[in-house]
C-alpha cells in the first residue's frame, strides 16, 4: 500500500485541479436548453459511473489487500469456482444501470429531434424556429437565411429565446456542425441534409466549429454565434437587406476553393443557382472551371500551395 | 501436426488423410468469408442501385436472352461438376477428367458471355466509372466473374495433376475442394440473377 | 511522376529519419555479414513454418510498430503541449495522426494479439502445430509486407493524411490527391489478407486438433478468446477487403462507390468501415482478457471464478461486436429510432464486460495472490479499464454523444480501453510467456518500474483529456489557440505522453538487461502454470512441441496433476515418431511479390502491380504443384532431444 501512496495523492491532486475548472468547461456551461438537456443527462450519467467505479474499486482493494499472499493467510480456497447467486448479481445490476441510463437517452434523442422549448418562457418570444441554411466549404461557413433573403460567412447572428433550426449541408467533405455551449453537433454532408434545432437562452457571443476533420484546415473552420435580442435581431437582418452588397455567382464561386476568408455579410443568397445537398459535386466542378487543382502534398506545387494557404490564414485573421 | 490416418474403406478417400479432413474443414470456413465478402458487395450495391446520376438506369440494359445463356451454363456446370466428384468417388478418373472438363467449358462460356455483355454495356455508354449505380454492378458481377476465372484455372491446374497422379488423398481432397468452390460461385450467381438482373428489370420495365 | 513527388523532402524531421533507417539498414547488413548470419537468418527465421518462431516474428514487429507509432504520439503530444506551437505544421500533424492510427491499431495491436496467439495457443491445446503451417507462413509474410509497404510512405511519397478513419470524400482523389493515402488502402489490403488467413488456420486448429480429452469446455481462457476472435475475424475482415477494395476503384479506375461526383456515397464508407471496425476492436481486446483470465487464474493460485460465464459473456460480446457499429456516428442524423436501437445495443456490451471484471475481482477472493509483473499489468487493467468501460457507457447515450462526438472526451476513452485492454494485455502476456519464448524471465525489478511508470504516464496522459473535451477541444486540431485555454491540461497530458515513453525505453532495456544476466529457467513450468504449455520438461519447447501429445481429463489438467503428483514422465517407449512439416522459403517470395505489386498499385505503375500479382500468383501455383509431405524426427532424436534416460 506504501507503494500506491505517491501515485494516489498524485492522481487526488490532478483531479482536484481538473473538477476545480468544471464549472467553467464549454459542454458543462450550457446557454441554452438543447445542451441544459444534454448536460442533465450527463451529469446523471455521471452519477451511475461513479458508483460502479466506487464499488469496483472498494471491491478490489478489499479482495487484493486481503487475498495478497503474505504471512498468516487466511481462508485460501483453491477450488472457489463460482458462485450462482453472485453471478446472478452481477448479471442483475448492469442491466438495471443499462434500463436505467437507455430511458432518459431514448427521450432525449427523440426530444432533440424537434424545436427546443425554453427554459425560461418568456411571453414575447416567438416559438416558430428561425431557418438558417448553414454549409460547410473548405475551410468556412456559409449561412444563408432564406425568409431574410441574407447571407453571411464565418458568422451567424441568432435572436436570443427563439428556436433556430439549422439546416446542414456541406460543399464536399464531411463536416460536422457544432456550438458546444448551445448543444451538440451534427453532420454536415455533401448530397445531404441534416437538421439541427439549437436555442440560445442569453445574449453573448459563443464559439462554433466544424469538428469533422476535413483536412489541412480543419483546425481553424471556426465560426461566431452571436446572440442578440430579437428586436436587433430583426433590425441587423433589415439593415443587412437594404444595405449590405449583393452575393454575385463569382463571388460565391470563389468561395468554393479551399481557404480561409474574413468574416462577410451580402443582402442575397445562393440559394438560387445550386443547393448543396442536391448537388453534391458542385464545388468540384467549379473549381474545376476556375482552373483549381489540389496537388499532391508532398510535391513542390503542394508546397507552394500550403504556403499560399498559410499566408491567407494570417490575412483573414488580420482583420 | 498430426498425421493420423483412418483407413477405414468407408471413408471417402479426401477425408481419409488428416490433411485432408483439415483442408476440407478450412476451405468450408473460407467460403464462409466468401458469404461476407460477396453479403457486403450485395449490400454495397442494393444502397447504390438507384443512385445512377446522369448515366442510364441499371435495368435499362439488360438483354434478357445473354442473362438466361448465362445462368443456364453455370448452373449446368454445377451439375456436371458434381457428376465428376460422384465418378471421383467411384475410383473413375477418366470419368472426372471427362466431366470435369466439360465443366470447364461451361465455365468459359458463361464467362464469355459474361464479357460480351459488358463489352455491350461499355459500348452504350454505361461503365464503372459512369455512376454509383454502375459501379456497384461493374465491381459485384466482375468479382464473381473473375472468381470464375481464377476457379477454372484452379481446377485446370488440379486436373493436371490428376492426369498425373490419379486419385491420390492429396489430389482428391482438392478436387473435392474445388468443387465446393465451383458450387458456391453457383449459389452467388443465383443471388445475382435475382438481386442484380430481375430487380434491375422489374424496377426497369414496371 | 517526377522526384520532387517521389521522395519527400524539406524537412528536417523526414531528413533525420531518411539517415537513421539507412543507418539501422548499414548497420543490420554489416552485422548479418560479418558475422556470417545469413544462413541463420534464412535457414531459422525467414524460412520457419514453426508457429513459436512466427509468433516471435509477430511480436518483434509488433514492438517495432509501437516504437514507430510511439514516436508518432509524442511528435503528436510535443506539438500540442503548448498553444500555437510551430513546431509541426497541418500537414505534417495530419499525417502523424494518421499514420499513428493506422500502425497502432493494424500493425502493432493485431499483430501483438497475434503473435501471442501464435505461440502459445497450439501448445495450450497441446498440438505439435497450427493446422496450415505454411499458411501460417503466409499469414505472417502478407502481414509484415504491408506493414512495410504502410511504413515507407513518410520517405517515399509521403503519408496518408485523412485520418486512420479515411473518412470519404475527404479521402478521394479530388480532395486527398498523391500517393499517400493509396498506401493506407494497399498496405492494409495486404496485411488483411494474412489476418484472415490466420483467422481460418486458427479456427480450424483449435477446432480439430485439441489434446484428446480436451473438450470445448475444458479448454484454458485463453485458446476461447483466440476461438472467438477467429470467428469475428473470418466475419469482419472481408467486409474492410471490400470497403477498401473499392476506395481503391474510386481513387484508381475513377468509379463513384464513395465520391462526391456520380451519386456515389460518403456515408456507405462510413458505414463499411465500422462494420469492419468496431468487431476490429473486439479482436484486439478478446485476446487481452484471455490473456488477463490465464495470469489472474495463475497467480491468485486459483481456478478462474464462473469460467462458463466467461464464455457465454465472451460469445455475446462477439455477438454484439456486430450490432453497435452506428454509435461511431450517431451524429450523422440517422434519426431517433436507429440512434436509440443502437444505444441501447452499446450500452448492453456493458453487461457481459462487466460480468467478466466481477469474475475476474472473484477469481482472486479467496486466493492467494502474488505480485509479479504480469500480475500486475493484469491488476492495472482491472482498475483502469473500468474508467474506459464507463465512458464507453457514456459514449453509448447518442443525445449526450453528440456533445462528446469528435473530441479529446473520445481519444480518451478509446485510449483508456485499448491501452489498458490491449496494450495491458500485450505486456502481461509478453512477460508472462516470455521464458516460453526466450527461455529466461525478463527481470522483476526493472519490470516493475515499467509497470508504474507507465501506468501512471497513462493516466497522467489521459485523465485531463476528458476534461479538454468536456472544454470542447476537438480531436485532430494541431493547434489551439491560447485563448481557448486548453494549454495546462495539454501540457500534463503531454507529460504524460513522455513518462509512457520513458517506460517503453526501459522495457527494451529490460530485454537487454535480461537477455545478458537472467537466469536461465531449467524446468518448463516457470511460474507454476496451470495449462498445457507449462508441460513441456523444457524451457524453450522443441519444434515439435510434445514427444507425446498429452492427454486430457478437465479444465487446468497440469495444475491438478501437480497437485495430485500425476504428472506423467516421458518414458522411451512413449517415444514414436513424429510426422512435421517442411520449412518454405515461398511465402517470404510470396510476400515480396505482394510488396511489388502493392507499390506499384500506390504509385498507379499498372505494368508494376500486374508484374507482382503475376509473381503472387506463380507462388501460389508452385505450392499446388508442390508435394512436399513433410519429414519425420526419428525416434533417435526425440530421445536426445527430450533427454530421456531410462
Amino acid at each position: 500500500m506504501r507503494r500506491l501512496k505517491p501515485f494516489l495523492t498524485f492522481g487526488l491532486m490532478l483531479a482536484v485541479v481538473m473538477l476545480s475548472g468544471c464549472s467553467d468547461m464549454v459542454v458543462l456551461d450550457p446557454k441554452g436548453p438543447v445542451g441544459q438537456q444534454q448536460k442533465d443527462l450527463i451529469m446523471y450519467s455521471i452519477g451511475f459511473m461513479a458508483f460502479i467505479l466506487v464499488v469496483v474499486y472498494a471491491l478490489f482493494t478489499f479482495i487484493v489487500y486481503k487475498y495478497r499472499d503474505h504471512k498468516n493467510h487466511k481462508g485460501y480456497d483453491p477450488d472457489n469456482e463460482g458462485s450462482h447467486l453472485l453471478e446472478t448479481i452481477w448479471w442483475i445490476i448492469p442491466i438495471i444501470i443499462v434500463i436505467a441510463l437507455a430511458i432518459p437517452t431514448i427521450k432525449l434523442n427523440y426530444s432533440l429531434e424537434k424545436a427546443p422549448i425554453a427554459a425560461k418562457e418568456k411571453a414575447d418570444a416567438k416559438k416558430d424556429p428561425l431557418v438558417i441554411n448553414a454549409t460547410a466549404v473548405d475551410w468556412k461557413w456559409i449561412f444563408t437565411y432564406p425568409e431574410q433573403g441574407i447571407e453571411t460567412v464565418n458568422y451567424v447572428n441568432i435572436p436570443e429565446d427563439r428556436p433556430v433550426l439549422f439546416k446542414l449541408t456541406s460543399a464536399e467533405a464531411m463536416a460536422s456542425f457544432w456550438v458546444p455551449q448551445l448543444g451538440g453537433q451534427k453532420y454536415a454532408m455533401a448530397g445531404m441534409e441534416t437538421k439541427l434545432y439549437l436555442q440560445a437562452d442569453e445574449q453573448g457571443t459563443y464559439e462554433g466549429r466544424n469538428s469533422n476533420f476535413t483536412g489541412e484546415g480543419f483546425t481553424n473552420q471556426t465560426f461566431d454565434v452571436k446572440s442578440v435580442s430579437e428586436s436587433a435581431f430583426d433590425k441587423w437582418a433589415a439593415n443587412t437587406k437594404s444595405k449590405a452588397p449583393k452575393l454575385t455567382k463569382d463571388q460565391y464561386d470563389k468561395l468554393m476553393l479551399p481557404g480561409y476568408t474574413k468574416e462577410m455579410t451580402f443582402s442575397s443568397t445562393h440559394l438560387g443557382w445550386v443547393n448543396h445537398a442536391k448537388e453534391a459535386d458542385y464545388a468540384l466542378n467549379v473549381r474545376e472551371k476556375l482552373g483549381y487543382k489540389q496537388e499532391v502534398p508532398h510535391s513542390k506545387k503542394g508546397k507552394e500551395q500550403r504556403e499560399e494557404l498559410e499566408k491567407s490564414h494570417e490575412e483573414s485573421h488580420a482583420q | 501436426m498430426a498425421h493420423a490416418e483412418t483407413h477405414d474403406p468407408g471413408t471417402p478417400l479426401e477425408y481419409q488423410s488428416e490433411t485432408g479432413r483439415l483442408n476440407i474443414l478450412g476451405f468450408w470456413i473460407f467460403l464462409g468469408a466468401e458469404l461476407a465478402l460477396f453479403a457486403t458487395l450485395f449490400a454495397t450495391y442494393l444502397v447504390l442501385m438507384h443512385r445512377t446520376g446522369d448515366g442510364p438506369p441499371v435495368g435499362e440494359l439488360f438483354e434478357v436472352s445473354s442473362l438466361l445463356i448465362q445462368t443456364f451454363l453455370l448452373l449446368t456446370s454445377s451439375f456436371t461438376s458434381g457428376l465428376a466428384i460422384h465418378e471421383m468417388r467411384r475410383g473413375h478418373v477418366k470419368g472426372l477428367l471427362i466431366w470435369m472438363v466439360i465443366t470447364l467449358l461451361l465455365g468459359l462460356g458463361f464467362l464469355g458471355f459474361e464479357i460480351r455483355e459488358f463489352v455491350h454495356f461499355v459500348g452504350e455508354g454505361a461503365t464503372i466509372g459512369t455512376s454509383a449505380a454502375w459501379s456497384g454492378f461493374f465491381v459485384l458481377v466482375g468479382t464473381h466473374g473473375l472468381h470464375v476465372t481464377v476457379g477454372v484455372a484452379w481446377i485446370s491446374m488440379i486436373l493436371f495433376q490428376v492426369s498425373k497422379r490419379k486419385f491420390t488423398p492429396a489430389t482428391t481432397s482438392k478436387l473435392f475442394i474445388s468443387s465446393l468452390y465451383w458450387h458456391f460461385l453457383d449459389v452467388v450467381w443465383i443471388f445475382i440473377f435475382t438481386a442484380v438482373y430481375l430487380t434491375g428489370m422489374v424496377m426497369y420495365h414496371g | 511522376m517526377k522526384w520532387d513527388e517521389f521522395f519527400v523532402t524539406g524537412d528536417p524531421l523526414i531528413y533525420g529519419a531518411d539517415v537513421s533507417i539507412a543507418l539501422t539498414a548499414a548497420g543490420i547488413l554489416f552485422y548479418l555479414t560479418y558475422f556470417k548470419k545469413w544462413g541463420w537468418l534464412w535457414k531459422d527465421w525467414l524460412t520457419t513454418v514453426d508457429h513459436k518462431k512466427l509468433g516471435i516474428m509477430y511480436i518483434v514487429s509488433a514492438v517495432l510498430m509501437l516504437f514507430r507509432g510511439g514516436v508518432d504520439a509524442l511528435l503528436m503530444r510535443t506539438q500540442l503541449a503548448v498553444p500555437d506551437s510551430k513546431f509541426l505544421d497541418s500537414q505534417h500533424y495530419n499525417e502523424i495522426f494518421t499514420t499513428h492510427g493506422t500502425i497502432m491499431i493494424l500493425f502493432m495491436a493485431m499483430p501483438f494479439v497475434i503473435g501471442l496467439i501464435n505461440v502459445v495457443v497450439p501448445l495450450q491445446i497441446g498440438a505439435r502445430d497450427v493446422a496450415f503451417p505454411y499458411l501460417n507462413a503466409v499469414s505472417f509474410w502478407t502481414f509484415f509486407i504491408g506493414a512495410m509497404l504502410f511504413n515507407i510512405s513518410f520517405v517515399i511519397g509521403g503519408s496518408p493524411s485523412a485520418g486512420w478513419t479515411s473518412y470519404m470524400p475527404l479521402a478521394s482523389s479530388a480532395l486527398s490527391p498523391g500517393p499517400g493515402q493509396n498506401y493506407y488502402l494497399l498496405g492494409l489490403q495486404i496485411a488483411g489478407i494474412g489476418t484472415l488467413l490466420t483467422g481460418i488456420n486458427f479456427l480450424v486448429t483449435i477446432l480439430k486438433m485439441r489434446a484428446p480429452g480436451m473438450t470445448l469446455f475444458r479448454m484454458p481462457m485463453f485458446t476461447w478468446s483466440a476461438l472467438v476472435t477467429m470467428v469475428i475475424i473470418i466475419f469482419a475482415f472481408p467486409i474492410l477487403t471490400v470497403a477498401l477494395a473499392l476506395m481503391t476503384f474510386d481513387r484508381l479506375f475513377g468509379s463513384h462507390f464513395f465520391t462526391l461526383q456520380g451519386a456515389g456515397m460518403d456515408m456507405l464508407w462510413a458505414n463499411l468501415f465500422w462494420l469492419w471496425g468496431h468487431p476490429e476492436v473486439y479482436i484486439v481486446i478478446l485476446p487481452a482478457f484471455g490473456i488477463f483470465s490465464e495470469i489472474i487464474s495463475t497467480f491468485a493460485k486459483k481456478t478462474l471464478f464462473g469460467y462458463k460465464a466467461m464464455i457465454w459473456s465472451m460469445l455475446l460480446i462477439a455477438g454484439y461486436s456486430f450490432l453497435v457499429w452506428v454509435h461511431h456516428f450517431f451524429t450523422m442524423g440517422s434519426g431517433a429510432l436507429v440512434n436509440s436501437v443502437f444505444s441501447v445495443t452499446t450500452m448492453a456490451i456493458g453487461i457481459p464486460t462487466g460480468v467478466k471484471i466481477f469474475n475476474w475481482l472473484f477469481t482472486m477472493y479467496k486466493g492467494k495472490i502474488e505480485f509479479t509483473t504480469p500480475m500486475l499489468w493484469s491488476l492495472g487493467f482491472i482498475t483502469n479499464f473500468v474508467v474506459g468501460g464507463i465512458t464507453g457507457v457514456m459514449l453509448a447515450m447518442a443525445a449526450a454523444d453528440y456533445q462528446y462526438h469528435n473530441t479529446y472526451f473520445l481519444v480518451a476513452h478509446f485510449h483508456h480501453v485499448l491501452i489498458a485492454g490491449t496494450v495491458f494485455g500485450c505486456f502481461a502476456g509478453l512477460m508472462y510467456w516470455y521464458p516460453k519464448m526466450f527461455g529466461y524471465k525478463l527481470n522483476e525489478r526493472i519490470g516493475k518500474w515499467v509497470f508504474w511508470v507507465f501506468t501512471i504516464g497513462f493516466n497522467v496522459c489521459f485523465l485531463p483529456q476528458y476534461f479538454l473535451g468536456f472544454d470542447g477541444m476537438p480531436r485532430r486540431v494541431y493547434t489551439y489557440s491560447e485563448a481557448s485555454g486548453w494549454g495546462p491540461l495539454n501540457m500534463v497530458s503531454t507529460i504524460g505522453g513522455f513518462m509512457m515513453g520513458v517506460a517503453f525505453l526501459v522495457l527494451v532495456y529490460n530485454m537487454y538487461y535480461s537477455f545478458r544476466y537472467a537466469t536461465r529457467e531449467t524446468t518448463g513450468d516457470a511460474w507454476n502454470g496451470r495449462t498445457l504449455e507449462w508441460s513441456t520438461p523444457s524451457a524453450m519447447p522443441p519444434f515439435y512441441n510434445f514427444a507425446k501429445i498429452p492427454v486430457v481429463d478437465r479444465l487446468d489438467h497440469f495444475w491438478y496433476a501437480k497437485q495430485n503428483n500425476t504428472v506423467e514422465k516421458l518414458e522411451t517407449k512413449d517415444i514414436k515418431k513424429i510426422h512435421m512439416p517442411s520449412n518454405s522459403g515461398v511465402p517470404f517470395i510470396m510476400g515480396s511479390f505482394f510488396f511489388i505489386a502493392g507499390f506499384g498499385m500506390v504509385f498507379g505503375w499498372f505494368w508494376m502491380a500486374i508484374l507482382g500479382i503475376l509473381g503472387v500468383f506463380g507462388t501460389m501455383i508452385h505450392r499446388s504443384f508442390a508435394y512436399d509431405d513433410g519429414f519425420y524426427v526419428s525416434e533417435k532424436e526425440i530421445i536426445e532431444t527430450e533427454n530421456i534416460t531410462n
